[in-house]
């Protein structure tokens, strides 16, 4: 590549980044401006105040933020470490197993990924009301597990694919059962393949909001996206913007360090060295 | 340390095909077996039928006197080593080798020895505590031994463990892996489609070919006496040359002149029209460099020499002949089987270095017609095969054998370890 074409592709990706920086930038920018400052008509808030940040971590609206976040994160780690083992061993039997059906399963996991997720919101609102799922985190923990499963199962199964059979098949002859061989070879070998599903699943799980808003109805089961639609101004003449922007700011931060933290173990590369170089 | 007999063995794939085809093989305790043949004869297949990756269609596979069909790979108590070596990426080179221990529930002092012991063997202490990724292929291919070695397996199996190395390596670890299996003295099959390998390493030596046994006799008995057209054209490099042929009397007519059979060779060929003799590339030589005394037991005959190769030691000339339509087409079906492309009939003749023949030019060659065989084109079969000698060859390797496992056994120096130790004692002592 020539310095010309170089410089170009640099310009072209920091546009990139800004343009898609920019809303993230500009819900900072919100949470930090007080609430008469919001309508300043200008990008950084006159008067840089904290303000939002006291009103939904310990002020009127932390009532409703802080159980809703609690109820978020044992939701979707709950949900994201289920649908994992599910779909380690689902991912494991396609990839290595040949059995009727297998076609089947990866079809119907498809099939229930694509499928508009407000359509079954309805008939799931009557049926855990029903039964008394309705407001609980396992009424919530199912319906993400529908969300996560298919996706986690495919990637997994992608991973899977590309650990060599002679790994396992060594292991048998070492003496392992199967058991074993896929305990001790085969999962610490998928490792990248499990922290990636996972990370795509708590993402998953974290973001929806159709769910949690029609599937909840106190702080019992409520999770933050759920919440930041119910939280109300100083007075119903006043927009709660500026706490919205500070509760949507400290709902991104976890998933931000989560990718930042599992970074070096996304990025494959462990398999490197198993088979012929 | 066992002996492992196959009875009628057969594998047959969903679709019908037979990948191993009716196999019958006994290997004796300690012997060191070679299976070999082109892509696709079934000698991957066989091998893990023996450990038990591939289920066994019909017939019975015995380990040691117990029959081992149905008994998971665990149960068998083999090792082996793979094509790509199969090591855990994620495990240090010591704990790679340690794997099968580990999984015995062995305590770690007799861990830590044993693998220290098979890292002696095998020169990889200053290996231990890295990662295979950080690996030479050499290196990957002696931790492969190694955790192959490190627990007492009834037998090792090989499946074309040098295939993955450049040439000089792979000499070496030959060298090195003959030098393993005599010491240990350990029953070990190994699977290669390489015949330098096969004929260097193995006591016996298996040719398969499309899932069928063509012959198991030692290295030596298969080059002198191969029972038919597929063994003589697979073992030897270069290949024997065929030509076509027809007896005259005592003599046989073909493209290089009349050659002369011996009454015996006359009396098994007799009675067929078309006949193909093949000549192995070093039974001919320069008619000017051959001694007068060996002339007689030869015929020299004048030919064309299409294109010489001067290697330093030796010397290749190619010599084009025409041959009926038929022979071409079966002798181009044979090449290509061998996974081989021959694309013209020519015959490639082994001459002494210093010769002067030039490419392109007329010479004259002398032919040696003692050990030429007779091949019959229509079945293969050879029909001036000795199975006397070839069989008097390979008692010959078994005694070879016999005497250097005594040897390595209960030899003079002693502390080289008994068979019933164990192959980790006899490779920490030695």
């Amino acid at each position: 590549m020539s310095r010309r074409e170089k410089t170009w592709w640099w310009i072209a990706g920091v546009l990139i980044l800004l343009y898609c920086l920019f809303p993230i930038a500009w819900i900072i920018s919100l949470s930090f401006k007080g609430a008469a400052d919001i309508a300043n008509q200008q990008f950084l808030p006159t008067e840089a105040t904290t303000e939002n940040y006291s009103t939904i971590l310990t002020g009127s609206a932390s009532d409703l933020f802080l159980p809703a976040l609690r109820n978020s994160f044992g939701i979707c780690l709950i949900a994201t470490f289920i649908s994992c083992i599910l779909a380690m061993f689902a991912a494991y039997a396609i990839a290595r197993l040949d059995f009727p059906g297998k076609k089947l399963i990866l079809s119907a996991a498809l099939a229930v990924a694509i499928f508009p997720v407000i359509s079954i919101v309805t008939p799931l609102f009557n049926l855990w009301r029903e039964i008394g799922l309705y407001d609980t985190w396992l009424g919530l923990i199912i319906p993400y597990l529908s969300l996560t499963l298919p996706i986690s199962i495919w990637t997994m199964s992608a991973f899977f694919r590309e650990i060599p059979w002679e790994m396992e098949q060594a292991a048998q002859v070492d003496g392992a059962t199967t058991w074993q061989a896929f305990r001790k070879v085969i999962v610490p070998l998928a490792a990248p393949g499990v922290f990636t599903t996972a990370i795509i699943a708590f993402f998953i799980a974290w973001n929806d909001f159709a769910y949690g808003i029609s599937l909840t109805s106190t702080s019992r089961a409520r999770p933050v996206p759920a919440a930041l639609g119910l939280f109300s101004g100083a007075s119903q003449f006043v927009d709660p913007t500026g706490a919205i922007a500070a509760a949507a700011v400290v709902v991104t931060i976890p998933v931000v360090l989560l990718v930042l933290l599992f970074q070096r173990r996304i990025v494959a590369g462990l398999t490197n060295g198993a088979v012929k170089g | 340390m066992a002996e492992i007999q196959m009875d009628h063995i057969v594998k047959q794939y969903g679709d019908g095909f037979p990948a191993v085809n009716d196999v019958s093989l006994d290997i004796a305790d300690g012997e060191f077996m070679i299976l070999v043949g082109p892509s696709g004869c079934g000698k991957s297949t066989l091998l893990r039928m023996i450990v038990g990756l591939e289920d066994i269609t019909s017939g019975d596979m015995v380990i040691g006197g117990k029959r081992v069909n149905d008994k998971a790979p665990r149960e068998r108590n083999l090792s082996m080593v793979f094509q790509n070596y199969a090591l855990y990426p994620h495990l240090t080179v010591f704990e790679n080798i340690a794997f099968p221990l580990r999984l015995a529930k062995m305590d770690d002092a007799e861990v830590r020895r044993r693998v220290n012991e098979a890292a002696d063997v095998l020169e990889l202490h200053e290996h231990l505590e890295r990662k295979p990724a950080n690996l030479s292929g050499g290196q990957r291919q002696r931790v492969a031994m190694g955790r192959a070695i490190v627990r007492q397996a009834e037998a090792f199996l090989f499946d074309e463990p040098l295939s993955n190395l450049d040439a000089k390596l792979r000499g070496q670890m030959r060298t090195e892996i003959s030098r393993l299996q005599r010491r240990l003295g350990i029953t070990t099959v190994y699977v290669t489609h390489d015949q330098t390998e096969a004929m260097t390493l193995g006591d016996r030596v298996c040719v398969l070919r499309k899932g069928k046994i063509q012959q198991v006799a030692s290295p030596r008995e298969l080059y002198e006496q191969p029972v038919n057209l597929f063994v003589a054209g697979f073992i030897g490099s270069p290949p024997m040359n065929f030509l076509p042929a027809s007896l005259e009397g005592d003599q046989l007519s073909t493209p290089f002149g009349p050659i002369q059979l011996d009454e015996r060779r006359v009396a098994a060929v007799a009675g067929r029209d078309l006949l193909l003799v093949g000549i192995r590339p070093e039974y001919f030589e320069d008619a000017s460099l051959v001694d007068e005394a060996k002339r007689p037991v030869g015929s020299v005959f004048r030919a064309r020499v299409d294109v010489t190769e001067w290697l330093g030691d030796q010397q290749y000339a190619y010599i084009p002949y025409e041959a009926p339509e038929e022979i071409t087409a079966q002798l181009r079906a044979l090449s290509r089987e061998l996974d081989s492309e021959e694309l013209r009939t020519q015959a490639i003749v082994s001459i002494d270095s210093t010769s002067r023949i030039r490419e392109g030019r007329e010479a004259e060659f002398w032919l040696d017609s003692r050990k030429v065989h007779v091949f019959d084109p229509s079945t293969g079969e050879n029909l001036t095969r000795d199975a006397e000698a070839g069989a008097a060859l390979t008692r010959m390797a078994t005694e070879d054998r016999e005497e250097q496992l005594a040897e390595s056994t209960g030899g003079p120096s002693g502390g080289i370890g008994t068979r019933d130790s164990g192959g980790t004692h006899a490779a920490g002592a030695a």
